[in-house]
């Protein structure tokens, strides 16, 4: 039994983990494009403004592959799956045969196709090669342009703008963070970048990227607007990264497509992370949702489930933590619901930084925005994710100071006697 | 594995098991300048939950498929697999909270003034663990079940 695995992002490794569990002894082959070891994606921001250095970015110990029995090949790429002879094609060297393959080839940045876009001085921001890149830039640039007002863009400008670099978004929608956060938590935060001296443009886009004599002098705004820049990151968002499948049987639509055990239309050939387009359990259908944890959990099912295990993948909470300047934030589940027939409770102090919504469906919860004080918002996400009826205690959820005690007793019980 | 398990139907409330978290984990190990002398003052790593007549603590479960460990983009969480424990490298930490949102018993708790957060060891070699001692009611049991 071979087990290949392409990618080695959170995917891959919870997939290494998972087949592990049960299967210690045949061997497992992981190619990435990527001339690293594992490293915790997410952090390539904290690299980029010095919080962190290189070495502190790595997800599991050095001996990581060597412990769990894999054979990385890093810095290759896989180029094509042969679905009749059951081999990895890679770009250099020989093809890797396998009997259980994963797909965790997450996601690539979406580009679009700006006039001005190619050559040097514009930079994507999903990579530790990008962190370093632009890491490399420190000191010679003293204006960049982010285009893209979401989580990665804005950690972007983050670090850039921790590193002394002046700093611009260029967002298209009418406030950041649109689709993880709320308006009224993107407000807060949005006033909180402006204070430590980021620039944030709404409602416009990058018309042109303007060059003179190739070198990058700033955007052309829609709006008519220049913004001067040396240097461009785009960060609009990242989209499944499936090209290794498209031409074969396995069935995509925006992701790859699988089962409940992440195996997809072909048998012995599983997906898991932000290639896929998993099914959202709060809306119930499929969703590109390209967020770390899912991406861990998935390769861990995934992974189990090529080594023997059934266990099913129930499906995807849309999640995120991310702080910005002191302000730790936290979206769990429907953050915007998306129509008539959800019930909206808030509370805090906007000016203070503070604010909770708590998002119903009649007496389940279903999603939840934290902004300023998110301890215990794991319990939101449990009951959320255990479709408990909060009925009895919805006002006590929106003031934070929610306790086990008012969950009815058998519930309670089945909660906190049992470990996970 | 031994876990610490609450019966609520014993408990009286008293919080004697938080003030023996913080001092255990506490530098000096006195209960007067493990509270009064670190600022910002520690959490402790359990909670009493409290309502009307009912209370009991709250404690980390140590999972079998903990999630704190899998949405943790550090590597700083992880599952000990000789003993179970869930244990937190501080230094690997990088504070993003994601265990937070995670953990669906609340148990992790963001260390006070610090990038990083803090949860249950059960008392790394202490045997049984300071909270079940200091229970006087025995609401606190350490346990296989």
């Amino acid at each position: 039994m071979n087990y290949v695995i392409i990618g080695n992002g959170a995917a891959a490794v919870g997939a290494v983990e998972g087949i592990r569990r049960t299967d210690k002894e045949n061997p497992v082959t992981l190619v990435s494009n990527e001339p690293y070891r594992a490293y915790g994606r997410p952090l390539i921001s904290n690299l980029l403004s010095g919080k962190i250095k290189e070495a502190d970015i790595y997800l599991r110990a050095e001996n990581f592959y060597e412990v769990q029995g894999v054979r990385p090949i890093l810095g290759k790429r896989a180029t094509g799956i042969d679905l009749e002879k059951n081999r990895v094609l890679l770009e250099i060297g020989d093809a890797v045969p396998f009997d259980r393959l994963l797909i965790a080839t997450g996601g690539i940045p979406f580009i679009p196709p700006i006039r001005g876009k190619d050559g040097s001085g514009v930079y994507t921001f999903t990579t530790l090669d990008d962190a370093k890149k632009l890491a490399a830039r420190v000191g010679k640039v003293k204006k960049a342009v982010v285009v893209g007002g979401g989580l990665i863009g804005l950690k972007a400008a983050e670090g850039l703008n921790d590193r002394g670099v002046k700093v611009t978004v260029v967002e298209l929608a009418d406030r950041i963070l649109s689709s993880a956060f709320d308006r009224q938590a993107g407000d807060i935060i949005e006033r909180r970048l402006r204070e430590v001296g980021l620039e944030i443009i709404l409602n416009n886009s990058v018309e042109e990227i303007v060059r003179v004599r190739g070198r990058v002098k700033g955007v052309a705004l829609k709006s008519g607007e220049m913004v001067e820049a040396s240097d461009v990151v785009i960060a609009i968002g990242v989209v499944p990264n499936k090209a290794i499948v498209e031409g074969t049987r396995i069935i995509t639509n925006r992701g790859a497509l699988t089962d409940e055990y992440m195996e997809t239309n072909v048998a012995g050939v599983y997906a898991a992370g932000d290639v896929v387009e998993p099914t959202d359990l709060l809306l119930g259908q499929r969703r590109v949702t390209p967020i770390w944890p899912n991406a861990y959990i998935q390769g861990k099912f995934a992974g189990m489930n090529m080594a023997g295990s059934r266990k099913s993948y129930g499906g995807s909470i849309p999640m995120n933590s991310i702080e910005f300047y002191g302000i730790p934030t936290v979206s769990i589940g429907v953050s915007n619901p998306p129509g008539e027939g959800y019930e909206v409770r808030t509370s805090g102090d906007p000016a203070e930084n503070v604010y909770r919504k708590i998002v119903f469906k009649d007496d389940r919860l279903v999603g939840a925005v934290l902004v300023g004080r998110i301890e215990k918002a794991g319990v939101l996400t449990g009951l959320i994710a255990d479709r408990v009826d909060v009925g009895a205690f919805k006002d006590e959820l929106l003031e934070g100071d929610f306790g086990f005690v008012r969950i009815p007793v058998e519930t309670r019980r089945r909660i906190l006697a049992v470990a996970r | 594995m031994k876990r610490v398990y609450a019966k609520e139907e014993v408990c009286i409330g008293c919080r004697l098991c938080e003030v023996a978290c913080v001092v255990e984990h506490s530098g000096s190990k006195n209960p007067v300048k493990a509270f009064k002398g670190i600022k910002p003052r520690p959490v402790p790593r359990n909670y009493v939950d409290e309502g009307g007549p009912l209370s009991f603590s709250v404690n980390c479960r140590h999972c079998d498929e903990p999630l704190c460990v899998a949405v943790c983009i550090a590597g700083a969480m992880t599952k000990d697999e000789a003993s179970g424990v869930v244990k937190h490298n501080a230094e690997k930490c990088a504070g993003c909270w994601s265990c937070i949102m995670a953990c669906p018993y609340g148990v992790v708790r963001v260390d006070p003034g610090k990038n990083r957060v803090v949860k249950c060891d059960l008392c790394d070699g202490r045997g049984t663990p300071a909270c079940v001692q200091a229970c006087p009611n025995r609401a606190l049991v350490f346990e296989e079940r």
